[in-house]
């Protein structure tokens, strides 16, 4: 037996690698969640309309008050909105400053979704051809952004925000105090 | 029998109940009036990932965002913008992710090296062998 016999087990060698991969991309799918490249940069430019009556619009210019707001993009047409509406209300009496985009809104829709789960927002601004959302690097509703006192986009939660994602909300927000 | 019908109506209405109710982005499924700028435009959009409907690009989906995409895409050609910037636009926001088109970087040099490695390994031994094959 000479030393070259060994390269016969090279290919089942190369199969196994193969398995392996294969299994751990099927016990392990990869998350569907598209996360936007934009934090850390400032918020885009923008203004919007307001979306109802009560609340004025929302511009780009509004977030370098020199306090962290929370910017959330939502819309009465999606249910996970509705699920986060308690928690937003929670935030809102901690003090936090929200303002929303709602994307792709009608103004007597969102008016009967604010009635019945409640308006935390300061500002709404309707987004109508989902162009502030793309700007922002948003993949979908809801979403929620943390923008620090000089405009700049500091965190992204995606999809609704749960009870137990509040304490994370709070420390994300208390980091853009710096 | 008709149980299962009704079943059937259910399942299929339930995706509505989570859509909204505007019309579509002025551009979403109104071409440009200038074909030479509309191909630009086809072209691009066949190559952007649709954001909700993960497999399937900007031109080939009617979900509201894709069809928003659209028309952003084909106001901005509109508007004399490069498709390429307008790529580059994006990715800058949704990361590689967005566009079908890949790119030579430093996560993904190995996908365009190893198929030529392979290659020149390949004709390597193929000539060995086949010198071998003539010498007997």
């Amino acid at each position: 037996m000479t030393g070259v016999r060994w390269t016969i087990w090279l290919p089942l060698l190369l199969f196994a690698g193969f398995l392996v991969l294969v299994v751990h991309g099927l016990t392990r799918p990869g998350s569907t969640e598209i996360e936007s490249a934009m934090i850390g940069k400032p918020l885009p430019r923008f203004t919007l309309e307001p979306a109802v009556d009560d609340r004025p619009g929302l511009a780009s210019s509004d977030f370098a008050a020199g306090t962290p707001r929370l910017l959330n993009i939502f819309a009465s047409w999606c249910i996970p909105c509705a699920i986060e509406a308690p928690q937003l209300e929670t935030l809102r009496r901690e003090g936090v400053a929200i303002d929303g985009i709602a994307i792709r809104d009608k103004r007597e829709d969102l008016a009967a979704f604010l009635a019945r789960n409640g308006n935390p927002f300061n500002r709404i601004g309707r987004d109508d051809v989902s162009a502030v959302q793309l700007a922002l690097g948003s993949a979908g509703v809801p979403e929620s952004f943390v923008i620090d006192g000089k405009g700049v986009i500091r965190y992204q939660h995606i999809g609704a925000i749960r009870p137990e994602d509040l304490p994370l909300i709070r420390e994300k927000l208390r980091e853009a105090e710096k | 029998m008709r149980a299962l019908l009704v079943l059937l109506a259910l399942l299929t209405a339930l995706p509505a109940a989570s859509q909204d109710s505007m019309p579509p982005a002025p551009y979403a499924y109104r071409q440009l009036d200038d074909p030479a700028q509309e191909a630009k435009a086809q072209a691009l959009m066949e190559t952007l990932r649709c954001l909700k409907c993960q497999s399937q690009s900007i031109a080939d989906s009617d979900a509201p965002m894709a069809g928003d995409m659209r028309s952003q895409v084909r106001q901005r050609i509109a508007a004399g913008e490069d498709p390429e910037a307008i790529r580059q636009w994006l990715i800058e926001r949704y990361g590689d992710y967005v566009s079908y088109t890949p790119r030579l970087t430093g996560l993904t040099w190995p996908l365009f090296v190893l198929p030529l490695q392979l290659l020149a390994v390949i004709t390597l031994i193929a000539r060995k062998r086949l010198r071998k094959g003539g010498g007997a």
